[in-house]
């Protein structure tokens, strides 16, 4: 794919007050004479972004500030960057509950998923969604979902409704490996092939679902094969790059765009952490988590900028690229330490539009 | 569980993590090591697909122990419920029995937000063919857990989250609880609060305060909510005349508003007046610990209640 298709990085935060200052959001353009080094600073300050944003979410659990589940990204994040990144602002977004990292991938502003995480009023879902319910209609984040499969369905609907309107858009419906067994993914799958609709299907397959590998939850282990049966396209491969990542989705995307067929991506990742804050991950050894930490595909982002020159004693590009992200996640601690909580008349309003029926 | 498969083997237990793991929430800790890969048995997330293998299995002469991670991802199995168990008896003219027990946690658990809060008990007392019971003490669990895995009947055993941690005196061996029997927690004079599972804990803490505002309420723990004991609640009302309902989940429909028909049809020359509810707010479950805790039925409110009950108005 092109550096032209590309979607732009940066986009609007959700509301106005949301907004962080300027100068927290701006990413400093230290490569402007090398577009593709820039690109991939972009990249890569998305996921240390995303990086950023759950250790402080795993601090505020920590200290009770997070209340319920809270399942983190770490790991995974040059998948839902490396995807989004070859989307354009219009396309959709859908995933599961583990969705901070998709969400400010798809342009959620660090203020809006922290204050919603602390349970406040200015967080995206005004504190009534939490950490598994992240939406954001203005980046057409639609939202994450706590049943495993349920909203694979609904992404065939929303990209139902890209093909019944001609819009162009293309939809990512993110979700586990775990997903694959249950009944939601094949018959989202089926109707998707049949209809034959703009959506691309990525199946995060980062080896465990809770505490089940793959080996106990599937009879074949390449998830892409399940395509087949449905006539799908398919793909498979390591999320080490995420240049890699958004070539390989971006080649999905674009078939998904201009000839309205879906594809099946299955995307082998790996979770650092346990499954959700309370799960201690006993399951698997240390020599197994050193092993994926050493292909950590942010160390390799990373590594790639220094080595083309952005490292360079003297130079201080890359310093200011981490130190803007750094000031961007304080601001939005502080932002959503700082904001008040709901009051009870948001429930009225929020369930159903229209008189309360009763 | 480990008495009953002891006892019978042709009991097994089936569900997301009730093996390697010990069990989401540590319930079936030490059983896979105990009885083997054969009779505890990990599954996909395929909800659906296990509670039908469970009914499967129930129909030819297995007794099937099916752990839904909790009640909420049971929705996802609901037509096996609905349509097969719950039918089986009667859609083969009384051939086939289908002897299964579903457990699993039920119903709040701390700001885990809409999808994952459900009170599902009052969805499945609906259906004739299910029993369905929820303990408030961990010798009820018991007690109630080995009448469920030896009646002939689909059971729903409604276990609660938030009282996993909660400890009492377990009899050992041979303790079984009749399903269908309620039992009187606190006796009282003034008025009677019937509660279950969680919401036990919550009509009794209610009951204390009030003590100390000069009110007798005796709390009836229902257990069983299908079959209900309407016995038990019918003849205490008749000693104290007034009556106030207490449950998480919505107030529409459900068991409160199920009781309230009853005791109004049974007992109406004993009310001394309306039957109150005390239930979740009429409203999907929000994740802000604040808001979730005014949602959720607390002390405070079923006191308000009660003394709105006895015409006492706090002003
Ligand atoms: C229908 C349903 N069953 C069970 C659960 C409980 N649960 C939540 S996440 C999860 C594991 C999912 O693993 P996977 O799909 O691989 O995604 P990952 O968490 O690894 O991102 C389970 C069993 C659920 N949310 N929904």
């Amino acid at each position: 794919m092109s550096a032209e298709k590309r979607a732009p990085l940066t986009r609007a935060p959700a509301h106005p007050s949301v907004q962080a200052p300027a100068r927290a959001t701006q990413a400093p353009s230290p490569l402007g004479a090398n577009p593709e080094l820039e690109h991939l600073s972009k990249l890569y300050r998305q996921m240390l972004l995303i990086r950023r944003v759950e250790e402080e979410s795993a601090r505020g659990y920590a200290e009770g500030k997070i209340g319920g589940f809270l399942h983190l990204y770490i790991g995974q994040e040059a998948v839902g960057v490396g995807a989004i990144a070859s989307l354009r602002p219009d396309d959709y977004v859908i995933t599961t509950y583990r969705d901070h990292g998709i969400a400010l991938a798809k342009g959620m502003s660090p203020r809006a998923l922290l204050a919603e995480l602390f349970g406040k009023v200015t967080g995206c879902s005004r504190g009534l969604g939490g950490s598994m319910h992240m939406f954001d209609k203005e980046h057409h984040m639609l939202g994450g979902y706590g049943i495993v499969g349920g909203h694979i369905p609904i992404a065939a609907g929303v990209a139902f409704a890209s093909k019944y309107r001609g819009d162009g858009r293309v939809t990512l419906c993110f979700f586990g490996e775990g997903a694959v067994s249950i009944g939601g993914f094949h018959e989202g799958m089926g109707l998707a092939a049949l209809w034959k609709l703009p959506i691309v299907f990525i199946c995060e397959n980062n080896e465990y679902a809770m505490g089940t590998p793959i080996s106990r939850s599937m009879s074949v282990e390449d998830v892409s094969l399940k395509a087949l049966g449905y006539g799908m396209d398919r793909d498979r491969f390591f999320a080490d790059d995420v240049l890699e990542v958004e070539r390989r989705i971006g080649e999905a995307v674009q078939r998904a765009r201009e000839q309205g067929t879906p594809t099946l991506v299955e995307v082998r990742t790996y979770r650092f952490r346990g499954h959700s804050m309370s799960d201690p991950a006993k399951y698997r050894t240390q020599a197994e988590l050193e092993e994926h930490k050493n292909r950590d595909p942010l160390a390799r982002a990373r590594r790639r900028l220094v080595e083309s020159g952005l490292g360079e004693p003297g130079d201080p590009r890359l310093d200011d690229l981490e130190k803007s992200v750094e000031a961007e996640v304080a601001d939005a601690v502080k932002f959503a330490h700082e904001s008040p909580e709901p009051g009870l008349d948001v429930l009225e309003q929020s369930t159903y539009s229209g008189p309360f029926a009763y | 569980m480990i008495e009953e498969m002891d006892r019978d083997d042709r009991v097994f237990l089936m569900g997301e993590e009730v093996g390697h793991y010990q069990g989401a929430y540590k319930v079936s800790e030490g059983m896979l090591e105990k009885f083997g890969p054969k009779r505890v048995i990990d599954t996909p997330i395929a909800e659906a697909g296990f509670a039908g293998v469970g009914i499967g299995a129930a129909i030819v002469g297995l007794r099937p122990i099916i752990e839904f991670m909790t009640w909420n991802f049971s929705a996802v199995a609901f037509d096996q419920i609905l349509n097969n168990a719950a039918k089986m008896r009667q859609m083969s003219g009384g051939q086939l029995e289908c002897p299964i027990v579903f457990r699993g946690p039920n119903a709040s658990a701390r700001q885990v937000g809409s999808q994952h809060s459900h009170a599902m008990e009052h969805i499945y007392a609906h259906v004739p063919g299910l029993k369905v019971v929820a303990p408030a003490f961990p010798a009820d669990a018991k007690g109630l857990l080995k009448a469920a895995v030896r009646d002939d009947n689909p059971v729903l055993v409604m276990e609660s989250e938030t009282l996993y941690g909660f400890k009492g005196d377990v009899p050992e061996g041979e303790h079984v609880v009749a399903l269908g029997k309620a039992q009187i927690v606190r006796a009282g004079k003034d008025i009677t609060i019937a509660a279950y599972a969680r919401t036990t804990h919550v009509a009794l803490e209610a009951a204390a305060t009030l003590e100390r505002a000069g009110v007798s309420a005796e709390v009836v723990d229902l257990r069983s909510l299908r079959p209900l004991d309407d016995n038990t609640l019918v003849a205490s009302v008749e000693r104290t005349h007034r009556l106030v309902v207490v449950h998480e989940g919505w107030p529409y429909g459900g068991v409160g508003a199920e009781i309230a028909d009853r005791v109004q049809r049974l007992a109406f020359d004993a009310l001394d007046g309306p039957i109150l509810r005390v239930t979740t707010l009429d409203v999907p479950m929000p994740y802000s610990a604040k808001l979730e805790l005014a949602c959720m039925p607390q002390p405070d409110r079923v006191v308000a209640t009660v003394l709105r009950a006895l015409g006492r108005e706090q002003s």
